[in-house]
């Protein structure tokens, strides 16, 4: 299981492509909403929570359909899956690599990102903690998605129609948290929503991960 | 005499066959007799004047678009079990139906919510969870037209359904507590049987209910027919291409 993940850590960072991206996506859609919306800093300061949500999920769809597709096209997911780990460990390793590559750099560069909308200082942990708690969430449900999608020629559309209603819990109650937060109440009942939401994700998915994996292997 | 029978494709048409139209007129005459008793023989509310009357088109739409998902849960679970052809067939052919019926709901709601609410869409929870139905619908179908393996098909959608419905329900209580809601709560529940609608736009509503109950039935029979004729047709085209 280690070796698979360090593999799959080497091979994002060297090969190319998703583990930079996501976090430049995140950059520049940030850079944007601005010149959309006007440069006013309370209106700014309003939206940032919803913006930063957004694009955080967005950065993270962009990299999913990586995940299995190299994999099955030299035929080393055919390999993994004849190996002794079972199928819903390869699942959840292969999201926890996602999630390292992915999502934690998001986490990290949401509060220099937050400062540049003019998220309220109050907010700010709150932002961060949300996206802590929320994108091991993302991860995995993504992964279940890349493996539903992983026979196609052109999944990468398909995936983001599929994968996004099922990012709308999550989406809410992070963005809610950091509202809350910004306003001054506290945001611990949705964290905690969606901590057990994050957690049940991770105990569940795998296993519908893995049975979509099996069935586009047979 | 089991419902199992019925996983036979021969059995299966031989007796849709007869029921089909059975279905198809009687569901033909409850509409047409809810609708046309609702929209012409009830009396104006009092309050919302005669927008009252879309209920009778809104209500049985969103009714049958929530179980039509609930059908296609069942049939999806029997396919993933038992992997009866024409359960998955069944799951297929309800999906468009019951994203017709999510449509018709939300756009009637529309209509009724310009006079009344003074708004076409408000986001408010049981407007936003339709939505969110919608969504799954779509990327129900997407997914079956993407993949070119019919059982691989079936397998994967068949997932995405069971999966589908723990985060729609999961949605559905999310949004309760991002939002307070515009909506009325039911003037029928069913758990408590104190209704607060008067019988003289009941009695409608429910025949109108029943009729598009036997609608979807109908329509869901009609297309699963058309699919199993399908799958016939690329055996015969598959054996004859190998014969030569």
């Amino acid at each position: 299981m280690i070796a698979l993940l360090r593999r799959d850590l080497v091979l994002a960072v060297r090969a190319g492509g998703g583990f930079g991206l996501g976090l430049a996506f995140f950059l520049i859609l940030c850079v944007l909403v601005p010149f959309g919306v006007g440069p006013e800093p309370a209106l700014l300061g309003r939206i940032a929570p919803g913006v930063l949500w957004v694009g955080a999920l967005l950065a993270c769809l962009l990299s999913l359909d990586r995940i299995f597709q190299l994999d099955f096209e030299d035929g080393t997911l055919d390999l993994l899956a004849t190996s002794p780990l079972p199928l819903e460990a390869v699942a959840s390793v292969k999201a926890f690599a996602h999630w390292l590559t992915t999502g934690l750099p998001l986490v990290l560069a949401a509060a220099p990102l937050g400062l540049l909308l003019n998220l309220p200082g109050a907010a700010m942990p709150w932002l961060v903690a949300g996206l802590a708690l929320g994108t091991p969430a993302l991860s995995v449900i993504g992964t279940f998605g890349a493996a539903l999608t992983v026979g196609l020629k052109r999944g990468g559309l398909l995936i983001s129609l599929l994968v996004l209603p099922l990012y709308m819990p999550t989406l809410l109650f992070g963005a809610e948290a950091a509202r809350r937060g910004a306003e001054g109440l506290s945001p611990t009942t949705p964290l905690l929503l969606m901590a057990g939401l994050t957690a049940g994700c991770i105990a569940v998915m795998p296993f519908a991960t893995a049975a979509a994996l099996r069935m586009n292997l047979r | 005499m089991s419902i199992w029978r019925y996983a036979n494709p021969t059995q299966f048409m031989a007796t849709t066959g007869w029921m089909l139209p059975l279905f198809g007129v009687s569901a033909a005459a409850f509409v047409a007799t809810g609708l046309i008793w609702g929209f012409f023989f009830t009396p104006d509310d009092f309050r919302q004047g005669s927008t009252v009357k879309i209920i009778y088109l809104h209500v049985p739409s969103a009714l049958m678009a929530i179980n039509a998902w609930l059908m296609m849960l069942v049939a999806s679970l029997i396919w993933l079990v038992r992997r009866h052809h024409v359960s998955a067939l069944a799951a297929k052919a309800a999906a468009p139906v019951g994203l017709v019926m999510t449509v018709i709901a939300l756009l009637t709601g529309a209509i009724w919510g310009q006079p009344m609410w003074g708004t076409y869409w408000a986001w408010d929870p049981r407007l936003t969870s339709f939505l969110i139905l919608f969504l799954f619908y779509l990327g129900y179908i997407a997914l079956w037209q993407a993949i070119e393996t019919q059982d691989t098909a079936a397998d994967l959608t068949s997932i995405l359904c069971l999966v589908g419905s723990v985060f729609a329900l999961l949605s559905r209580y999310a949004v309760n507590f991002w939002n307070q809601g515009l909506h009325q709560g039911t003037s029928v529940p069913v758990a408590t049987g104190g209704r607060t609608v008067s019988d003289v736009f009941f009695i409608p509503l429910a025949i109108s209910m029943i009729g598009f109950g036997l609608l979807f039935v109908a329509l869901v029979l009609l297309r699963t027919r058309t699919e199993i004729r399908a799958r016939r047709l690329q055996a015969l085209l598959a054996q004859s291409t190998a014969v030569e």
